[in-house]
């Protein structure tokens, strides 16, 4: 007899939705989850791995009293996001466990970024200037060959698959021979190495020349640079002489462009008091010069941005006004159908919406000090960072590892210098990250809570990176939950 | 719709009891020594001069060929009209004395698919194949035997049940079998997963280190009880999910299948969007049109929507598996119904042998894009069909 003959006979062999549901009977209990006030009505839940739900805030209570009812349409979105578990199921676990691993994962593969100072000295005289050039004829602040051999040795200790070495300044390309000779005894080493290697020089471009483009062209190495928005803005935060820091930029990027390629050549702006009221003509100019997204970037507290004032001219509310009407400027460029990406908001939907980590060094965590990220100095010595090195120019050296003529790879790794910042950066155990509800979507960054707290940690009620990432992740979260348009626009902008 | 199977078979001449597994000949010239391996199938010529030592022969339809019938060898039959479609290089199973024939293999056809067993231990509502508890172990023997019989040049070979992993080592020694024999072939399992979820069976699959194999897996929810309703077995989604992970622990390639239904429909985009989080790691994803065969008639009530409701959660849910760059396609589905913005994503899925249109598609322009549809959609099917006409 078939069994759809037996059905007839026997009536359904088909059982109902409940006969399935043990929760009906059993209840439910909480998986590990964190949550934080979204808006005055509604709050947001998020787990270890970086599943958000918004919910309206009476059922935060509900939630936690088990007394959402099984099957109902919250408890099954509780549950697809592994918020809660019931009998019903224990591959929660399993998926839980795996997804941190994925998410961790990134983490094994060690140093991938190397900076390489390759001269203090600088051509412009920027006020804001955050890493302490020195004027342009100062040889003493050029590191020499030697100690660039040494730090490609270090280079190369690391673990990582990819290798990026970023030649950053003052400006690099003052002592452009000495980045030629590192690129050449890098590419030498990686014949053995066989890494995935990648060069980027952090440059003001007003000293580019055909004969660096072609070695940048046969070397395959990318231009990272400096625009601050419109003319009268970009020239007034960063003087030169004959004050043409706009003019040579430009000319660089199209240089570059031409020869390079759109894809070798990006921009990053800073913000200043100048440019709190014009978010719109900083996109504007962006949009000007052709490139598809920018990335709206305050001050940091280090070098002659403090010693200047210009740091402290704005605070971190002010900032974020200028960044959210930059966002919503953008967001509303997209709406008309032009596609165009604030990389901030971009780092962050991708920690919200990618099962795997991001490489953004200050939103991790454990921080990305000496263990994503680190930097060589002009006069050999180690950073944590590039911040750390800023700070050290003020005279604190906090965050030196070491010297590279001194100290071997083990030693600097090991320092006392990187694993305490390292060990207070986790925000898991972090006093007021640990139970923050935005907690799977930041990091800690030891160095900002040094310079501006004394103190590694720092008080989180005091610091302006809590107050920045918490404002911009509130907003990004509210628009995706009350505007359906900016929500597959910001999607889009994730690409996990 | 092609009919695999038949019993309308009349023996001509006398013949042998035995059931054989045999491959389709229409070359009379075949040397001698291989004749036995073959049925002779006359469709032109003079029946009277049939060449010796062939294990049958088929005449199809009418008897106009046959003349003589006293001259005839042993095993000669008549075939029914809707067996026309046997050609060269087929596989058939033929048992004389019930009559029944089956064929196992069209060596033409890119949608070659082996039961292997019709066992399962899940009870799907929407089962196409109901389940029957008997022993048919048999089955695993007759195609060990067709295998080696197969066009090596075949493309891709399904297999399907039933539940194929029921079959436990003996799904593996075909599995190396169709390896071995047809080493070029794509193969790919329709499975529920669920014995996947034992380490040492899943181990032993990924050592047969076969060229191409997918293993399709369904997940109807993301909720376990839903998907532990659909398929009517409880703590079924926990083994298929750990079958999953397991199977992708060993590399081996998965597909996951995803039919739509009532049951189904509404939490589509929380689908995609737990196997974005959770299984990004799987090479395919299915989105399928409901069959109206077996179990599916039995629950059309539960079961069936038109698919021009659930076009919002469907368009929802491929957004979010291909913003996740998963790999994704709709199945068994009719241009007309689909909204455009899913057109890219769909494929002709359906099987060449039970795959129709509609009259009202007669005048549509569109049919070579469109996946049409089962032959039992006759049943059922969205009162939207509206054909493409030319555009003047």
């Amino acid at each position: 007899m078939s069994a759809i003959e037996l059905a007839t006979k026997t009536g359904s062999p088909f059982n109902d939705l409940n006969a399935y549901n043990q929760s009906l009977k059993t209840g439910y209990r909480l998986l590990p989850f964190k949550f934080i006030r979204l808006d005055d009505k509604r709050m947001v839940l998020t787990n270890e791995v970086g599943e958000f739900l918004v919910i309206e805030q009476d059922y935060l209570r509900a939630i936690v009293n088990k007394s959402i009812e099984a099957g109902s349409q919250l408890y099954n979105n509780l549950k697809s996001k592994h918020f809660l578990i019931d009998d019903d199921s224990s591959i929660a676990l399993e998926l839980l466990a795996m997804k941190s691993r994925t998410k961790m994962q990134q983490i094994s593969n060690f140093t991938g970024l190397h900076i390489f100072v390759v001269s203090l000295r600088c051509d412009h005289s920027c006020p804001y200037c955050q890493v302490s050039r020195q004027s342009e004829d100062k040889l003493a602040f050029d590191m020499s060959n030697d100690t660039a051999i040494k730090c490609l040795e270090f280079t190369f200790r690391s673990p990582s698959p990819s290798i990026k070495i970023e030649f950053q300044g003052g400006e690099p390309l003052l002592n452009f021979d000495l980045i030629k000779f590192i690129v050449i005894e890098a590419e030498k080493k990686n014949e053995v190495h066989n890494k995935d290697l990648e060069f980027v020089i952090a440059t003001n471009l007003a000293l580019l020349t055909d004969e660096i483009l072609s070695f940048c062209l046969e070397h395959r190495i990318y231009l990272s640079t400096s625009l601050d928005g419109p003319e009268d803005l970009h020239v007034a935060n960063r003087p030169r002489p004959g004050a043409d820091s706009y003019q040579r930029v430009i000319q660089g990027i199209n240089r570059a462009r031409a020869i390079l390629g759109p894809d070798k050549v990006s921009a990053l702006m800073t913000t200043t008091a100048a440019s709190l009221t014009r978010a719109k003509n900083i996109v504007d100019e962006y949009l000007l010069q052709g490139f598809n997204s920018i990335f709206l970037r305050p001050l940091s507290p280090y070098g002659f941005a403090v010693k200047t004032k210009w740091y402290q001219s704005y605070d971190i509310q002010n900032w974020l006004k200028f960044y959210f009407e930059g966002l919503d400027y953008i967001i509303n460029l997209n709406k008309q159908g032009y596609f165009f990406v604030e990389q901030y908001a971009a780092i962050i939907l991708n920690k919200m919406f990618s099962p795997q980590g991001t490489g953004y060094v200050d939103l991790q965590s454990p921080a990305g000090l000496g263990i994503s990220a680190i930097l060589f100095n002009y006069n050999a010595e180690v950073y944590a960072s590039d911040e750390a090195r800023m700070l050290a120019e003020m005279g604190d050296k906090t965050f030196c590892l070491g010297n590279i003529n001194q100290h071997t790879y083990e030693q600097i790794m090991l320092s006392e210098a990187l694993l305490n910042p390292i060990e207070q950066s986790i925000v898991e155990s972090v006093p007021g990250c640990n139970d923050c509800g935005f907690q799977p979507y930041c990091g800690s960054d030891p160095i900002y809570h040094h310079a501006t707290q004394k103190d590694s940690i720092g008080h989180k009620a005091l610091s302006g990176f809590c107050k920045k990432n918490m404002a911009i992740m509130r907003r990004l979260i509210c628009l995706m939950e009350d505007d359906p348009q900016a929500k597959q626009i910001l999607l889009n902008w994730a690409k996990p | 719709m092609m009919k695999l199977s038949t019993r309308q078979i009349t023996p001509v001449s006398e013949f042998d009891k035995q059931i054989s597994i045999a491959r389709i000949t229409e070359n009379a010239e075949l040397p001698a020594p291989v004749r036995s391996k073959h049925i002779l199938l006359v469709k032109t010529g003079n029946g009277n001069h049939l060449a010796e030592g062939f294990k049958a022969y088929f005449f199809i339809g009418s008897n106009e060929l046959i003349v003589n019938k006293s001259k005839y060898p042993k095993n000669v039959f008549v075939l029914s009209d809707d067996q026309a479609y046997l050609g060269e290089g087929d596989v058939v199973r033929f048992a004389p004395d019930k009559p029944a024939l089956t064929t196992l293999y069209r060596k033409q056809s890119q949608h070659n698919s082996l039961l292997v067993t019709e066992r399962c231990n899940n009870f799907c509502l929407m089962c196409s194949q109901p389940p029957k508890e008997i022993d048919d172990s048999y089955i695993v023997n007759d195609l060990m035997e067709a295998i080696p019989l197969m066009d090596r040049g075949t493309a891709e070979i399904g297999i399907t049940g039933g539940e194929p992993t029921l079959l436990g080592d003996n799904l593996i020694l075909l599995l190396r079998n169709l390896k071995n024999y047809l080493p070029s072939t794509v193969v790919h399992v329709l499975s529920n997963g669920r014995r996947f979820s034992n380490m040492s069976f899943t181990e032993k699959i990924a050592k047969l280190e076969h060229q191409d194999l997918m293993i399709g897996i369904p997940i109807y929810s993301d909720i376990s009880n839903i998907h532990d309703y659909v398929v009517q077995a409880d703590g079924a989604f926990d083994e298929t999910i750990q079958g999953i992970i397991n199977l992708k622990r060993f590399q081996q390639k998965v597909e996951i299948r995803v039919v739509l239904h009532k049951q189904t429909y509404d939490r589509l985009p929380q689908l995609a969007e737990f196997l974005a989080r959770n299984l990004l790691f799987v090479d395919h994803v299915a989105l399928m049109g409901l069959e109206m065969m077996g179990f599916t008639r039995h629950n059309l009530d539960d079961l069936w929507i038109d698919p021009v409701e659930y076009q919002p959660q469907l368009l929802k849910a491929v957004e979010i598996l291909s913003r996740y760059r998963m790999n994704v396609s709709v199945y068994n589905h009719q241009l007309c119904l689909l909204d455009k913005r899913l057109w890219l994503y769909n494929r002709k899925s359906i099987s060449d042998w039970k795959n129709e249109y509609m009259t009202e598609c007669t005048p549509c322009t569109k049919k070579t894009e469109c996946g049409g549809f089962f032959s039992s959609a006759h049943l059922k099917y969205s009162s939207h069909i509206v054909p493409f006409l030319e555009e003047n």
